[in-house]
């Protein structure tokens, strides 16, 4: 496969993230720097504004919680009447005089940042996982977001990849891509429901699994329903409790409110495990908050947010046409089905006992993995594999009386597409607008504004009299396309779309501008580093063997060609252009492949047979992970 | 124009269909026209796959399911069937075209429902609840429920005859099979909003 057509599968989660690619018949997670596959979702500015991210990220969240931010998938693709909820429950410090259907901007220390932004730098530290891994930049990838995740939320994870120097390839549905991972191991025919409950979101997916075609039939869920809730009222509680006690009202304090976080996550993950698990926070002037927590008081605290998945699992249930019981299994995903009670909800809700051998942290990932090899064209593995997605949410526009006439239904297989007439009111009009809205509801305002369109150079006629024939068009990444045609005339008619709480192309462009410089100037330099590091080490190892008796069993003809190639990867060496040095490596691999099989006893000689230079005994090149700098951006 | 749902999955213009057969040939054109296939191609390739994989997927969407595919069959023979939808059907109320014309038979029932709908509405903005009206209602409601799947079984016989008269080509017999579908598909969507308004009066 050549290099540029190596696709990786991202998971771009609210809490954590990950990348993975298929190596040979199966998925594998590309660890980071540090050894750890999961790569927290955690964004932070240090002392000389420097973007931090995942692990090294985490510390600031306590010693500067201003300059950090965490779970910003819940702000992707909203505006700021809607994440009023979102504003109480996280620390989310927005940029001043936002406007309604405006981008939101996040502040971190003195700057301000889209959520497309903030998740680029996320996905940026990925990129750098797999370009490290790989020893050479990937730049094309699959990336996952919750199976009902609107067509703005969509639209801005592909902004996020794009601003981090990534061409989506594709998006791909959490649970989807789930089933695709379980669904390799397996191999059989059957349906499957998925349960996604994550840090933020829950998905909820029906599968029909048949020779290797995974058809979803129908999905359901909520995009701001997670573990993050969870933890959000037992930090409520933790903090109450420290009003009564001490008296003072720590909830303004972003420093103690981050300690006191950390403290519930951990007794809320001890607690899957063990029967009691104990807060200990350190408080300002030398105070301490310490309480036990029994599993009972932690489920029966957690258990109305739980309880809200309820719904959706019933209503997919209702839309696929389903009992519990024609369900073949159920696969759970997400760290929040680590939860006990969580697992005996599935089981009651399904009738059965879900299927827990997939770690759930790290199935989704492992999937989109899997989506991109089907779509860097296959392998042996994923022959027979194809994925017949749907989209989530009903798409709408508004007709009169501000109602929601609905064109394609929720559960459509996508691609989908439906075509729609319009005319003119008045003569000689020119432009129509149409209110293009995503949502199951009867009423306009009731559902989500997508766009609007406005339909320009509409030829001049009586009213009523053209004929403009829209076309929408939900592709298999669930985006949405809209052309339009005047067809008493055949013109092509101009759209403007005005995305809501979108970016423009514009502004994606001058974003991409803006990262992109560092992050090549980084990639390049690291590249350079590298291939000067390599020449050191063949150099030197042919200095050893110009000094061996092999040397002199060379024609002169031989003799005088290495010292050629050699003088030719000294001088590049000095250059600053990496594929230079790299040009000239290669030739001098070449060239000294002769030398580097003399110098060999025989048995070894026979064993490397076709290695060169950096095969034999004088060192080698280096092999993925390399030793580079460390994962962090400007 | 393009080819019909029909032709795009090489099937006559007939109503009784194997959804066996259908699925078979979706699962395998999907296999050939998915975006999936074409993601290493050119633009002019993966338009191409997106355009003609939407109306795969259009098209057995519609076709799979039999109401559908006949409104979808009868607007291909020219005849604009009633909106479905609640605006389309208040607009119609509200203009009294002769589309919303109760269907005879059913004349005494739908007055009487509609006096127990209203009288429903005045006794909740009241704050009253009436346990016996409520209870009516939902027998009304079942009553018309069995009756949409009646017409279903009715609509099935049609399709037989629209079905021979295609394959004899003897077009009165086309015209009057034809002719009672819609008159049935009136119906069948005159009773289910019916059944959208008890069920909204009765708060589900």
């Amino acid at each position: 496969m050549a290099v540029s057509d190596r696709i990786v599968g991202i998971d771009l989660g609210t809490t954590n993230s990950l990348v993975a690619f298929m190596q040979g018949e199966s998925p594998v997670i590309i660890p980071g720097e540090d050894g750890a596959n999961l790569v927290p979702s955690v964004v932070a500015l240090d002392e000389s504004d420097k973007v931090i991210v995942g692990n090294a990220a985490r510390k600031y969240l306590i010693e500067t919680p201003n300059r950090s931010v965490y779970s910003i998938k819940r702000l992707m693709g909203r505006g700021v009447e809607d994440i009023q909820e979102e504003l109480k429950l996280f620390p989310f410090r927005l940029g001043e005089d936002l406007q309604t259907e405006e981008v939101l901007r996040i502040k971190l220390g003195k700057k301000t940042f889209t959520p497309p932004e903030i998740s680029a730098f996320i996905l940026r530290q990925l990129k750098h996982n797999a370009d490290r891994f790989f020893g050479s930049p990937v730049t094309k990838a699959v990336i996952t977001v919750p199976a009902y995740f609107n067509d703005a939320q969509r639209q801005a994870t592909k902004d996020a990849g794009r601003i981090a120097g990534l061409e989506v390839v594709r998006l791909v549905n959490e649970p989807t891509a789930a089933s695709l991972a379980y669904g390799l191991d397996k191999k059989q025919n059957g349906i499957v429901a998925v349960y996604d409950f994550g840090g933020g979101t829950f998905d909820i997916s029906i599968l029909r699994l048949h020779d290797g075609i995974f058809e979803v039939i129908a999905t359901n869920g909520d995009t701001h329903l997670g573990g993050d809730d969870i933890d959000n009222l037992v930090i409520r509680i933790a903090l109450d409790d420290v009003r009564g006690d001490l008296g003072i009202d720590f909830s303004r304090n972003g420093e103690v409110v981050a300690a006191i976080r950390k403290a519930v996550i951990e007794a809320k993950i001890a607690l899957s495990s063990q029967q009691s698990a104990k807060l200990d926070i350190e408080l300002p002037e030398g105070k301490r908050y310490q309480r036990e927590i029994t599993r009972e008081q932690f489920e029966q605290l957690a258990a109305p947010v739980i309880d809200r998945t309820v719904a959706p699992c019933k209503q997919v249930l209702k839309d696929a046409n389903l009992r519990p019981e024609q369900i073949d299994e159920v696969v759970l995903v997400g760290g929040s089905t680590r939860i006990p009670s969580v697992r005996i909800l599935v089981e009651r809700l399904f009738d059965r006992k879900p299927h827990t051998d997939v770690n759930p942290d790290e199935v989704v990932a492992l999937g989109a993995a899997v989506q991109a090899n089907i779509l860097s064209g296959r392998s042996d593995a994923t022959q027979d594999m194809l994925l017949l997605d749907v989209t989530p949410l009903s798409l709408g526009i508004e007709v009169a009386g501000g109602v929601t006439d609905k064109i394609i239904l929720r559960n459509s297989t996508i691609p989908a597409s439906a075509t729609q007439h319009y005319t003119t009111q008045v003569d000689g009009q020119t432009n129509v607008a149409i209110h293009v809205l995503q949502g199951e509801r009867e009423l306009a305002k009731d559902c989500r504004s997508l766009a609007r369109f406005d339909l320009k150079g509409v030829p001049p006629m009586t009213a009523g009299m053209p004929r403009i024939e829209v076309k929408f068009l939900i592709d298999a990444n669930g985006i949405l396309h809209v052309t339009a045609r005047e067809q008493r005339s055949g013109k092509e008619a101009e759209i403007e779309v005005q995305p809501s709480y979108g970016l423009t192309d514009e502004q994606v462009e001058s974003m991409i501008l803006d990262s992109f410089d560092q992050a090549e100037e980084d990639l390049r330099q690291r590249q350079l580093i590298e291939a000067r590091n390599e020449a050191q080490t063949i150099l030197a190892a042919l200095e050893k063997g110009k000094n061996s008796a092999a040397w002199d069993e060379l024609t002169r003809d031989e003799r005088q060609r290495v010292e050629e190639l050699e003088r030719v990867l000294r001088s590049s060496e000095k250059s600053d252009d990496y594929a230079e040095i790299r040009k000239a490596i290669d030739a001098l691999n070449q060239g000294t492949m002769r030398l580097a099989e003399l110098m060999m006893d025989s048995a070894v000689a026979r064993a490397l047979k076709g290695k060169s230079m950096d095969g034999a005994d004088m060192g080698k090149g280096p092999e993925p992970p390399h030793p580079i700098s460390k994962a962090e951006f400007e | 124009m393009p080819v019909d749902y029909f032709s795009f999955f090489g099937l006559p213009r007939k109503l009784n269909l194997d959804i066996a057969t259908l699925e078979r040939g979706f699962y395998a054109m999907s296999r050939k026209l998915h975006p999936d296939l074409y993601a290493g191609r050119d633009s002019r390739e993966q338009s191409w796959s997106l355009e003609q994989s939407s109306r795969l997927n259009d098209a057995y969407r519609i076709l799979k399911d039999p109401i559908r595919r006949t409104e979808y069959l009868l607007k291909l023979e020219g005849v604009e069937l009633e909106g479905q939808s609640k605006a389309g059907t208040e607009e119609a109320r509200k203009t009294g075209e002769k589309k919303q014309i109760v269907p005879p038979d059913l004349l005494e029932e739908v007055f009487e429902l509609n006096m127990q709908i209203e009288e429903l509405r005045a006794n909740k903005k009241m704050g009253e609840e009436d346990t016996s009206l409520i209870q009516e209602l939902q027998q009304h409601k079942q009553a018309l429920e069995q009756k949409v799947n009646d017409l279903f079984e009715e609509l099935k016989r049609y399709w037989t005859e629209w079905d021979s008269a295609e394959e004899s080509g003897n077009d009165v017999l086309r015209k009057s099979a034809r002719d009672k579908m819609v008159d049935l598909l009136n119906r069948r969507s005159y009773i289910r909003n019916l059944v959208r308004d008890v069920n909204e009066v009765l708060g589900f």
